[in-house]
């Protein structure tokens, strides 16, 4: 099993969504957080001033898949996120040991 | 007990509230404006500056403020405590109001002004520090200016009104100019915030600014055509007045930021319609309307160049007093020296511009540079006096952690619950 996470722009998170439904996934995690990447952060002016603001806003979006599945999802994922300008974010793949659906108890495969 | 104008009296007690009403509402504009660590500490500052000031006031402030003049530079010592008020009466004849109705209304310019300095020296004053400082101040500055320039006693009372002439109708001088000027020396004293033009330090709530100046343009109403101290035409023209330069200067302050910036803010046309306000302060009851119009477009631009003026020559005025009521306060009291017209009141003046060549230009030039000095100068040895004896800047750990933890043991929002939790 694997553990799908990517770093996305909150703008996109719908369009995610719903890619991911329309491929029948059934379930994701959602959490907002704040980041920068190999390009930093940029230039505002506000009354007058210039600020670097570092830490730009972005959601993060965590999907658990069956090996044979996290491929597939991994390219709806960067799809659906894809914007083409600076700060779309980043996607990585890592290794989950267990997975448990904590109402019934079903574990592995049967708990996805 | 002579007979009272009770029009009058009721508009100038309806006057006081309003005014009144300012500084809980400048509480919530500044408390907007400042990052949400402080945002407590900040509003709760001009708090302060409601219940010393008024303490104060009833203790000794009316009667050094308003008290027979001794030599035109300070009152006197016969109403301490508010001795000798009750049943009396001041104003001109015919329109004669209660003493007492007329120190409240006082009371709350003194409040509002001593608390337009805490945006000078957001996120970084330690609290006690600033309590004692509001007492100090209001005694060593704000009394002797407000004697100078608003005690009128037939010719012998403060010398800024009674002496010198100059024209200031609701406090361009002793509360815009004088806040100003303190404002830049608390600022200096106290320095510059840590990450001060490194780290962006946006407004943490915006509608709470937009409030904020809302709750303020109303009460200016109270501030500006209260100060006629009757209720006629002289209130009305002060009254429509102060809404056309409001107004006026909330639209050139967004007009000249998008140009500046690419996009108009609300913080720029809530600043902008206090920017307006704050020019017409002197001037409402001596400029006719479309007078009041051109100061209004005029301050709108100039206090929104003049903001980005602490950036350059490296001074951390946080909420911009200086830029704006310091600024707009100068450019009020000059505007009288040039476009006053005796056709809005016949006890003004005729400006440059109106055939009163440069006389009236000359008194207001003079009562500017008096009291922007004589307040900077003051307000930086008191505040020096503070620093070096029991301390004004907080310790940099308070600052980072913030002040509503540190002083006042709370959080200014707590949507998800948790301080009620673990």
């Amino acid at each position: 099993m694997k553990l799908i996470t990517a770093i996305v722009k909150p703008a996109k998170v719908d369009d995610i969504k719903v890619a991911l439904q329309a491929a029948g996934v059934a379930g994701m995690t959602v959490s907002e957080t704040r980041g920068f990447g190999r390009q930093k952060g940029h230039t505002e002016i506000y009354r007058g001033a210039e600020y670097t603001v570092d830490f730009i806003p972005k959601v993060r979006i965590e999907v658990l898949a069956d090996d044979a599945d996290a491929q597939s999802i991994v390219d709806i994922i960067v799809t659906a996120a894809n914007t083409g300008s600076i700060g779309d974010g980043k996607l990585w793949v890592t290794p989950v040991e267990q997975v448990i659906r904590i109402r019934t108890g079903e574990r592995g495969g049967d708990a996805l | 007990m002579q007979a009272i104008n009770s029009g009058d009296t009721a508009w100038v007690l309806a006057s006081a509230a309003l005014v009144l009403f300012m500084t809980p509402g400048l509480a919530i504009f500044y408390g907007g404006m400042v990052r949400v660590k402080s945002a407590l500490n900040m509003m709760m500052m001009s708090f302060a500056a409601m219940g010393i000031t008024t303490i104060i006031w009833v203790l000794y402030g009316y009667s050094l403020a308003f008290g027979k003049s001794n030599g035109g530079l300070i009152g006197s010592l016969d109403h301490i405590g508010l001795a000798s008020t009750l049943d009396q009466v001041t104003g001109a004849e015919g329109h004669q109001i209660p003493v007492l109705a007329f120190a409240m209304f006082q009371l709350t310019f003194a409040i509002i002004t001593v608390a337009l300095l805490s945006g000078a020296i957001a996120d970084r004053a330690k609290y006690g520090s600033w309590v004692l400082f509001v007492a100090v101040w209001i005694t060593l500055v704000y009394i002797p200016v407000a004697h100078w320039a608003f005690a009128a006693q037939n010719g012998e009372g403060g010398w800024i009104i009674d002496k010198l002439k100059a024209l200031d109708f609701a406090g361009g001088t002793v509360v815009e100019i004088n806040s100003g000027a303190a404002a830049l020396a608390l600022a200096l004293v106290l320095g510059k915030r840590d990450g001060f033009k490194r780290d962006p330090m946006r407004p943490h709530n915006m509608p709470l600014v937009l409030l904020g100046a809302g709750m303020l343009w109303f009460g200016w109403f109270g501030f500006n055509a209260g100060s006629a101290l009757s209720a006629g035409s002289l209130a009305a023209t002060a009254m429509i007045n102060t809404q056309i330069a409001t107004a006026a200067a909330a639209m050139t302050w967004v007009a000249y930021e998008k140009k500046r910036d690419g996009k108009a803010t609300t913080l720029g046309v809530a600043s902008g319609a206090i920017a307006g306000a704050v020019a017409i302060t002197p001037a409402c009851g001596y400029l006719n309307p479309l007078g009041a119009l051109i100061l209004g477009l005029i301050a709108g631009v100039a206090s929104s160049w003049a903001v980005t003026r602490k950036y350059k020559f490296g001074y951390d005025d946080s909420l911009d007093v200086v830029g704006v009521h310091g600024v707009g306060g100068i450019l009020g009291m000059l505007a009288i020296g040039l476009i006053a017209t005796v056709t809005a009141n016949e006890a003004g003046a005729n400006g440059l511009f109106n055939g009163g060549g440069t006389t009236q230009l000359t008194r207001q030039v003079i009562a500017i540079v008096v009291v922007a000095l004589f307040s900077f100068a003051a307000t930086w040895l008191i505040a020096t006096a503070i620093q070096k004896t029991i301390g004004f800047r907080v310790y940099r750990d308070d600052e980072l952690t913030g002040l509503d933890t540190t002083f006042h043991a709370e959080s200014a929002y707590d949507i998800t619950g948790n301080s009620n939790r673990y």
